[in-house]
């Protein structure tokens, strides 16, 4: 395990493991939901969390400087309150920067602000053979690969960030939230659909069911009913003018949509309120049942009900609890599958079911992950996705970068591979040049 | 007028394996490829070998041509590269929607722009290529299809190689097609313009704007015969009165201000200076406090200027290769492409080492023996 302090460090240390042949991991906070920071056998873990330093606050160019165990948050507090960083996972009080690159993370506005890769301009990166390049910058559109657009989400396959140039933008002027309170899920549903096709896209809009509600409830005390089927989290975001001319319209199409309560923070307390008892979903799980499985999936929005109504079959058949918390302006679903590792085999049970659910999904056009990685947990599923030249073309970019994979194997893809050397230009066979054969 | 290249072998195959066939074949018989759609940017890039580029095969897009799929309540779409993007936003706007990429717009297909990652005014709101492509099947020399990403508009599974395509000038195999994600028309714009004869008056006021509590859909600024303006388009419900405060803001900041309910000439004649006629367009992926450097060398080389004012990218418009040259030095180190080859000039200028022999190795791992557009990038 190793603890550098600086660039330097980091590519002494990676420096020594390419001579030694030996594996590493870079590690942000550890914060990671799909096992993409394990140690691996025999491997060195390179964590980054003593590397704090925000190297540059530069507001008029909206620009940001850190180095990567630099936490989220604190890129939004060098930066506030004019500004502010988009990206917001729901860790983001602990999680690194530098996690953040590795898992091209989003949060609960990135359905109308984008993901980490939307903002992150330039990286200083230590490449597996302990060199260190210098991609992007401070501007944007720079001539060349959008190398830093191929790193960021690359899951620390490709090399370790030790410097981030990131983007800030101003802050919204308004900031209007709703809870609102359905039977169902569906219902909610509905409403979003309608919401979106209105043309209005809220800076969030979350979606918790009654399993969820329940649970969150005994964490936060915020007062939810707890017979209620969904509740609705609206963020309205932007100009005064804008926010205020869409709000009412939003309120009226929960209530045409069948809510029969709905909540709006009259103040940033209660706005704080609604986000705490959101963000403590997952963690409060446990209220429910002693273990969970989450799962990442993603579907297109217009095919929530269809997929949430299998979901319920799923549990029913395979006797067990399943919960849902998720992005629904982005169709980025959170099943928690909810059991006791006490009971035998109920964790395998549940493990089949995160991954008959991962199926549906995919079956549906979605994908195994939204915004928590691939890592170990999920490369199995892989191949329900990607077919076996998908997979060998990623696995062109991986050994540009790191040809001896070194730079945390046996992460993303399904089954271990090797690099080649690079084949030269192609030439004819003996056999073909006689016409004999040919080429397939 | 266009510009056209003369290649000797032209193909236009019909589906996507005749397109990885025809690359294939082509690279078995040891040619190199150019792929082409519109023809609009076709000179783009570095320098070219002219005989190279004669023996070349080309191949076109534009027998995949159709749009797959147009999820409407789900905002995202399935095209293939060979579609023109006219005719794709002809369909999104039928029902209210759009990709918001806006380049300027002359028979360009969806795969040139990509590859060429070009942009217009809307960027200033909903990015680039690279933001706005979730997912892209491609075609590699040696024939494989294989494909990235996915269909919705979020998504984490697997590198994100459109990213990679995106820009890539088809140094690394051929756009096939493409998942993007879609935007609602904003119901109405109106524009609020600001004009000053003095650089530094307007760069200010620009700059102003970018770190103001707006929501734009556009914030540009322009240069052209000694007169300078920023131009800020709000949409939606409230644009009116957005645009009203705009202006005030504008005229706050010393500038003349005005509000433009037509503005769509206005934004057309943005993105029609990010090309020439006659004159060399040198793109400066430059820093928003260079605004005021880059206006006052516009005004001294009487060149035209437009761009986003909130990501210091522009396009500056000259008459001479000596001007390119100087408006490089000033900006330095700021990337200032030249993109239309004219004036014999380096098309990239100065470029990191060390971030150019990573994509070349990258580079060689897609196309190892240099049978894609060699030499564009």
């Amino acid at each position: 395990m190793a603890l550098p302090a600086t660039a330097e460090q980091v590519q002494a240390c990676v420096k020594a493991c390419y001579e030694h042949g030996a594996p590493w991991v870079a590690r942000g906070s550890g914060s990671g939901l799909s096992g993409g920071a394990m140690p691996v056998e025999d491997g060195v873990v390179i964590a980054v969390s003593r590397m704090r330093r925000i190297l540059d606050i530069d507001l008029p160019n909206q620009r940001v400087v850190v180095e990567p165990g630099v936490t989220n948050i604190a890129v939004s507090e060098a930066v506030g309150p004019g500004h502010f960083y988009p990206p917001d996972p729901s860790s983001q009080i602990v999680c690194s920067i530098g996690g953040n690159v590795a898992e091209n993370s989003g949060g609960a506005h990135c359905f109308k602000y984008g993901f980490t890769t939307n903002y992150v301009t330039g990286l200083e990166v230590v490449l597996p053979d302990g060199q260190m390049v210098s991609l992007g910058g401070k501007g944007v559109d720079t001539p060349g690969l959008d190398l830093v657009g191929a790193f960021v989400g690359s899951e620390g396959t490709l090399g370790v960030a030790t410097k981030i140039t990131l983007r800030v933008v101003p802050s919204p002027e308004a900031v209007r939230t709703l809870v609102a309170f359905f039977d169902s899920t569906y219902e909610a549903g509905e409403v979003v659909s309608a919401m979106v096709s209105e043309g209005i896209v809220p800076g969030a809009i979350e979606m918790m069911d009654n399993l969820s509600i329940r649970a969150a409830e005994g964490a936060t005390n915020a007062g939810y009913p707890q017979d209620a089927g969904a509740a609705l989290v609206i963020e309205l975001d932007g100009s005064e003018h804008e926010c205020e001319a869409r709000f009412d319209a939003v309120v009226s199409m929960c209530e045409d949509g069948g809510s029969w309560q709905v909540r709006v923070a009259q103040d940033e307390e209660e706005r704080a309120l609604i986000w705490k008892t959101r963000k403590a979903a997952f963690a409060a799980m446990g209220r429910i049942a002693p273990n969970y499985y989450v799962q990442d999936s993603v579907i297109p929005r217009t095919r929530m009900a269809a997929v949430l109504r299998r979901i319920e079959e799923l549990g029913e058949e395979y006797d067990l609890q399943v919960a849902n918390v998720f992005h629904a302006g982005d169709g980025n679903l959170h099943p928690l599958v909810c059991y006791d590792g006490s009971v035998e085999g109920e964790p395998e049970r549940a493990e089949e079911l995160a991954g008959m659910i991962v199926k549906a999904c995919v079956d549906e056009g979605g994908s195994i992950t939204g915004e928590h990685g691939v890592g170990v947990d999920k490369k199995r599923y892989m191949p329900s996705m990607f077919g076996e030249d998908d997979l060998a073309t990623f696995q062109r970019l991986r050994c540009a970068f790191d040809p001896d994979g070194l730079a945390n194997p046996g992460k993303v893809m399904p089954t271990p591979r090797l690099c080649g050397e690079v084949p030269g230009p192609y030439r004819k066979h003996p056999l073909e040049e006689a016409g004999i054969a040919e080429r397939m | 007028m266009k510009r056209q290249l003369q290649h000797q072998h032209q193909l236009a195959p019909g589906d996507a394996d005749e397109f990885a066939a025809a690359l294939r074949d082509a690279a078995q018989a040891g040619k190199t490829v150019r792929f082409v759609g519109g023809g609009t940017k076709v000179l783009w890039g570095g320098q070219r070998d002219a005989d190279a580029e004669a023996d070349a095969v080309e191949i076109s897009t534009l027998g995949l041509n159709e749009i797959r799929e147009h999820n409407v309540g789900d905002l995202t779409a399935v095209l293939d590269a060979g579609v023109r993007l006219a005719d794709a936003q002809a369909a999104f706007g039928a029902e209210g929607q759009m990709l918001a990429l806006d380049p300027p717009d002359d028979g360009a297909t969806i795969g040139g722009m990509i590859a060429t990652a070009d942009s217009g005014p809307l960027r200033h709101r909903y990015g680039s290529v690279r933001d706005l492509v979730v997912g892209m099947t491609v075609a590699l020399s040696d024939g494989t299809i294989a494909k990235s990403g996915g269909k919705v508009i979020k998504n984490v599974a697997g590198y994100d190689l459109a990213k990679l395509f995106a820009g890539a000038y088809g140094t690394l195999g051929a756009i096939l097609q493409v998942a993007v994600r879609l935007h609602p028309l904003a119901p109405a714009t109106v524009t609020a313009v600001g004009r000053g004869e003095d650089p530094r008056a307007v760069a200010a006021a620009a700059s102003a704007l970018s770190h103001a509590r707006l929501e734009l859909e556009c914030l540009d600024i322009r240069w052209e015969d000694g007169t300078g303006a920023v131009l800020a388009r709000s949409g939606g419900a409230a644009a009116a009165e957005a645009a009203e405060h705009v202006s005030e803001l504008l005229a706050a900041e010393g500038l003349e201000a005005s509000v433009e309910d037509e503005d769509g000439a206005l934004w057309d004649a943005q993105r029609d200076a990010q090309r020439s006629e006659d004159g060399i367009v040198v793109r400066v992926s430059g820093l928003q406090d260079q605004t005021a450097l880059l206006l006052e060398q516009a005004r001294e080389l009487d060149a035209r200027v437009v761009g986003r004012a909130a990501f210091g990218l522009s396009w500056v418009t000259v008459t001479e290769p000596g001007y390119a040259e100087r408006v490089r030095e000033a900006l330095s180190p700021s990337p200032c492409a030249v993109l239309d080859g004219r004036g014999d000039l380096d098309a990239w200028g100065p470029r990191d080492p060390g971030a150019l022999a990573l994509a070349e190795r990258v580079r060689e791992r897609f196309d190892p023996a240099g049978v894609c557009a060699p030499g564009l990038i």
